[in-house]
C-alpha cells in the first residue's frame, strides 16, 4: 500500500516535470534583441542579380508593407519556408525584399533558379552588416515593415503555416 | 562525396543490425542453454563496426572539407589546422551525437566479451536494455541530427568552427566526458537486468564495479579537462563558475561517487540494494537529462542558435521513457524481502557509506534544483531569473564542515562493526597543529566568512590525516586513501585559491604604468602577429614589484578570419604556489585596452588533486584487472 502512494505520487510528479520541461521547450529562452517599432534606417547594397549599388530608400517604396526576408542558400530552415515565400508573393499589397545573408553569388542565384523568385528586390548582405543592423538574431528571419518604414513585426526561423497566418492579418 | 554517402548508408545498416538483435535475442532468452548466441556476438560486433565506419566517413568528409556535407560546411574551414579539423568532427551537435553511438555500440560489445561469467539471462537482458537506448540514439541521429546532410550548390567555403573551441584541451575533452556517461549507461542496463532476475549480489557488484570505475574515471577526468578549458580560454579567472552546463556533467559525478560507495558495500554484504539500483538509474538518468538540457536550448547556452525544436522534443519523450521504464522495472521486480536481512551496526563502515549517500544526495539537490529552478519558474510564472555563485556557496558550505568531519573519521571505521575509536596522541597532534596553522592564517590574512573561517582547520585537517594514511606502511585499500588524499587537497585548494587570490581591473594605454599596493602593471607595447587562420595582437606587459623583480606577460587578441571573431588568450604564468594571469581586451579602436591582472593562488594544485582523485579510481580499476 505504502508502496503504491509512493509510486503514484512519483508518477505525478514526474508526470509534472515533463509537462514544464515540454512547456519550457516551447518558450525559447534566447535573448532576441526587440526591435519593434523601429525605424528601418537606410542602408545601401548592390542588388543579386545586377553590379549597380542601390539605396533602400529607392526600394521601400509604393506599398503599404513591406517584408524584409533575410535568407541564404546554404540555410537548411530557408529552404524550408521558400514555398511559403512564394505564397506570400501572390499578395500584392505588400513587396517582398530579400536580404541575402553571407553568401556565395553563384550559390544564392542558382537556388532561386531552382525554387522560384518571391522577392520584388534582393539585396546582398557579403559581410553581415545589414542583417545586424536589422537586429536579426540568425537565418532566416522575417521582418514585417510598414509604410513608415517601423518594424511591426518579426519572425524568428522559418515561416510555417501560423506565422503565415498571422502575416496576412497584419496585411488585411 | 563518397566518404559522406558511405557514412550516411553504414549508420543504416548499423541501425538494421542493432534492430535484427533484438528477436535473435529475445529468442536465445527462452532457450536452455548456459550460452549465447554467437549470432549476438556478431551482429553485436557489426553495429559497432557500422557507426565505427560511419564515424570514419565523417571524419574523413572533415579532413577533405567536404562542403557539399552541411555538417562540415557550418563547423569547418579550409584553412583551419589539421588538428581541428578533426576534433571539428565531434565539437557539433551531429558529430557529437554520432560520437555517443559510437562509444554506446562499443561499450556493449565490450560488456559482452567480458561479462563470460554472469548468467546468461541476465547478460542477455542488459543486451535488450542497451539495444532500447542504442535503437533510441540511432533514430535520434537519423531523424533529427543527420550528420550527413546534403547541400547543393555545393559552398566553396565552410563556416569554420568556433574559435573558442579550437584548443586542444577541448578537443579531447568531449570524448572523455562521453566515456564517462555512456559507461553509465551499461551500469543502467545492467542494473535493471540484475532487478528483473533478482542478481543484485555480491558477484554482481564486484563484476559491475569495473564499469563503475571506468565511468567515474572518465567522468572525473572529463569535467576537470573542461575546467582547465574554462580557465584558460573563457579568460573568466576562474575554474568552475556553476555555469548549467558545467552542473550537467556534476550531477551525474556526484550521483556516481555515492554508487561508488555503495557498490563496495554490496560487494561484502547483500544490503544498500535499492541504494544501488537507485543511484544506477539516476547516474544514466542524469547524463541523459544532461544531453537534454544542453541540446534542445531549453537553457542559455553559447550554442543556442538555429536549434530545431524537435531535437529537444525527442530527447524529451525518449528520457521520460527511460525514467517511467525504470521506475516500472524498479516497483514491479525489486523487492526488499527478496535479500537477506542484515541489520546494520550504528558504529560500522556501512552506516557512514550511507550517510556519505545522503551528502552526496543533499550536494545533488542543491545543484539540481539550481540548475532546474529558473525553467521551472520561468514556466509556471514567466519570471526569468539566473542563479549564480551565492546560491550554492550558501547552500553547500555550511554542509561541507560535517561532511569532511565525517570524511576524517570514516576511514578507520570497519565493516559490520567497530568499537569506539581509541583516540591516539598522534591524532591530536595533528588536531592541534591544523588549528595553530588555521589561527596563524586567520591572524595574517583575516577571514570575512565564518563558514571560511570554520572549514579551514578541518579541511587541514581532513588533508594532514589522509597523508598520514597515505603513508602508513598499511597498504589496505591504496587506492581509496589516494582517492580520498586527492579530495582532501582538493578542497584545501579550492579554500586557499578563494582566500588568496586578488584582482585588478584597469583601462590602459600603450606605454602607460598603473601603480598598486606592492607593485606595479606596465604597458610597454603592442605587436601584430599571422597565425594560419588568424591575425592576431600581442601586449607585452610587464609585472614589477617593490623588490624590483619583474615578470612578463604576453596576452594576446585573436582576431579570426573564420568566422570572423574576437578571442582574448590570456597569458598565464605558473608557479607552484600561484599563478599570474592577463587578460585584455580592446575597448577604443586598439588604443585603449581593459587589462584584468589577476593573482590565482593555488591554481596549479587543483588541477593536480583533480588529478590524484581520479588516478585512485584508475589504480583501483587496474588492481581489478590485472586480479581476474
Amino acid at each position: 500500500m505504502k508502496n503504491k502512494i509512493l509510486l503514484i505520487s512519483l508518477i505525478l510528479f514526474i508526470c509534472f516535470c515533463l509537462v514544464v520541461l515540454f512547456k519550457g521547450l516551447n518558450n525559447s529562452n534566447v535573448y532576441i534583441p526587440d526591435t519593434t517599432n523601429k525605424i528601418v534606417k537606410e542602408f545601401k547594397s548592390r542588388s543579386l542579380f545586377s553590379d549597380n549599388e542601390i539605396s533602400s530608400e529607392k526600394i521601400l517604396v509604393n506599398s503599404d508593407y513591406y517584408i524584409l526576408n533575410i535568407w541564404a542558400s546554404w540555410c537548411g530552415p530557408c529552404r524550408k519556408e521558400h514555398p511559403k515565400l512564394m505564397e506570400l508573393s501572390k499578395n500584392s499589397s505588400v513587396k517582398l525584399i530579400g536580404i541575402n545573408y553571407r553568401d556565395n553569388f553563384k550559390n544564392a542565384k542558382n537556388f532561386i533558379k531552382k525554387f522560384g523568385n518571391p522577392y520584388s528586390f534582393i539585396f546582398v548582405d557579403t559581410n553581415g552588416i545589414i542583417s545586424i543592423e536589422l537586429g536579426a538574431y540568425g537565418v532566416p528571419e522575417t521582418i514585417i515593415v510598414n509604410k513608415d518604414k517601423k518594424i511591426i513585426k518579426k519572425f524568428v526561423g522559418s515561416l510555417d503555416d501560423k506565422s503565415l497566418k498571422e502575416i496576412n492579418s497584419i496585411l488585411k | 562525396m563518397l566518404a559522406n554517402q558511405i557514412g550516411y548508408y553504414s549508420l543504416i545498416l548499423g541501425l538494421i543490425s542493432s534492430i535484427i538483435i533484438i528477436p535473435i535475442s529475445l529468442k536465445n532468452y527462452h532457450q536452455n542453454n548456459e550460452t549465447i548466441d554467437r549470432k549476438i556476438f556478431s551482429l553485436s560486433f557489426f553495429q559497432f563496426f557500422f557507426v565505427l565506419i560511419s564515424f570514419i566517413g565523417l571524419v574523413f568528409s572533415f579532413i577533405n572539407s567536404d562542403f557539399g556535407n552541411e555538417t562540415v560546411y557550418n563547423n569547418s574551414h579550409t584553412t583551419k589546422p589539421l588538428f581541428y579539423k578533426i576534433s571539428g568532427t565531434w565539437g557539433n551537435h551531429e558529430g557529437s551525437l554520432l560520437l555517443w553511438l559510437l562509444v554506446l555500440t562499443f561499450f556493449i560489445f565490450l560488456f559482452l566479451v567480458k561479462s563470460k561469467s554472469q548468467p546468461k539471462k541476465y547478460r542477455i537482458l542488459t543486451l535488450l536494455f542497451q539495444q532500447i537506448i542504442i535503437i533510441g540514439f540511432f533514430i535520434f541521429v537519423l531523424k533529427t541530427s543527420n550528420p550527413f546532410n546534403y547541400l547543393f550548390p555545393v559552398p566553396k567555403e565552410g563556416l569554420g568552427l568556433n574559435p573558442i573551441l579550437q584548443d586542444p584541451a577541448l578537443a579531447i575533452h568531449p570524448p572523455i566526458l562521453y566515456l564517462g556517461f555512456v559507461g553509465s549507461s551499461i551500469i543502467f542496463s545492467s542494473s535493471l537486468a540484475a532487478v528483473v532476475q533478482q542478481y543484485i549480489s555480491k558477484s554482481w557488484a564486484h563484476h559491475i564495479k569495473i564499469w563503475i570505475l571506468i565511468s567515474w574515471f572518465f567522468l572525473t577526468i572529463g569535467i576537470l579537462l573542461g575546467s582547465i578549458w574554462a580557465y584558460y580560454e573563457l579568460g573568466w579567472g576562474g575554474f568552475w563558475f556553476w555555469d548549467p552546463v558545467e552542473n550537467v556533467s556534476l550531477m551525474p559525478w556526484l550521483s556516481l561517487t555515492a554508487l561508488l560507495h555503495c557498490i563496495l558495500v554490496l560487494e561484502k554484504k547483500t544490503i544498500l540494494t535499492s541504494w544501488t539500483i537507485i543511484l544506477s538509474i539516476a547516474t544514466f538518468i542524469l547524463s541523459v537529462s544532461g544531453t537534454f538540457l544542453v541540446r534542445s536550448g531549453i537553457l542559455n547556452s553559447v550554442h543556442t542558435f538555429a536549434n530545431d525544436p524537435e531535437r529537444g522534443l525527442f530527447i524529451l519523450f525518449f528520457l521520460f521513457f527511460l525514467i517511467f521504464l525504470s521506475l516500472l522495472i524498479f516497483f514491479m521486480f525489486h523487492k526488499n524481502g527478496n535479500y537477506e536481512a542484515v541489520k546494520i551496526n550504528f558504529l560500522s563502515k556501512e552506516t557512514s557509506i550511507l550517510i556519505n549517500n545522503w551528502f552526496m544526495m543533499y550536494f545533488l539537490s542543491v545543484v539540481l534544483i539550481g540548475t532546474l529552478y529558473p525553467i521551472f519558474l520561468e514556466v509556471l510564472t514567466n519570471e526569468k531569473i539566473s542563479v549564480g555563485p551565492p546560491f550554492y556557496h550558501k547552500l553547500i558550505l555550511p554542509f561541507l564542515v560535517p561532511f569532511l568531519i565525517f570524511m576524517t573519521v570514516v576511514p578507520y571505521l570497519k565493516w559490520i562493526k567497530s568499537e569506539f575509536i581509541k583516540v591516539r596522541i598522534e591524532i591530536i597532534l595533528l588536531f592541534t597543529l591544523s588549528f595553530i596553522v588555521s589561527f596563524l592564517l586567520f591572524k595574517q590574512f583575516g577571514f570575512e566568512s565564518l563558514v571560511v573561517s570554520i572549514l579551514i582547520p578541518f579541511t587541514f585537517y581532513l588533508f594532514l590525516i589522509t597523508i598520514k594514511d597515505l603513508l602508513s606502511k598499511n597498504k589496505k585499500n591504496f587506492s581509496q586513501k589516494i582517492s580520498h588524499f586527492g579530495f582532501s587537497f582538493l578542497v584545501l585548494s579550492i579554500l586557499l585559491n578563494s582566500i588568496f587570490s586578488s584582482e585588478i581591473i584597469i583601462n590602459l594605454k600603450e606605454g602607460e604604468r598603473f601603480n598598486f599596493e606592492g607593485g606595479a602593471i606596465i604597458f610597454n607595447s603592442l605587436e601584430e602577429n599571422n597565425g594560419k587562420n588568424y591575425k592576431s595582437i600581442i601586449g607585452n606587459f610587464e609585472i614589477s614589484n617593490d623588490k624590483n623583480q619583474s615578470i612578463k606577460l604576453m596576452p594576446e587578441l585573436r582576431i579570426y578570419n573564420q568566422p570572423s571573431i574576437v578571442t582574448s588568450e590570456a597569458d598565464i604564468k605558473t608557479t607552484l604556489f600561484y599563478d599570474k594571469f592577463l587578460v585584455m581586451n580592446s575597448v577604443k579602436n586598439n588604443e585603449y585596452f581593459n587589462v584584468r591582472y589577476q593573482v590565482k593562488s593555488f591554481m596549479i594544485w587543483i588541477w593536480i588533486s583533480t588529478l590524484i582523485l581520479a588516478v585512485g579510481g584508475l589504480f583501483s580499476l587496474t588492481k581489478r584487472l590485472y586480479e581476474k
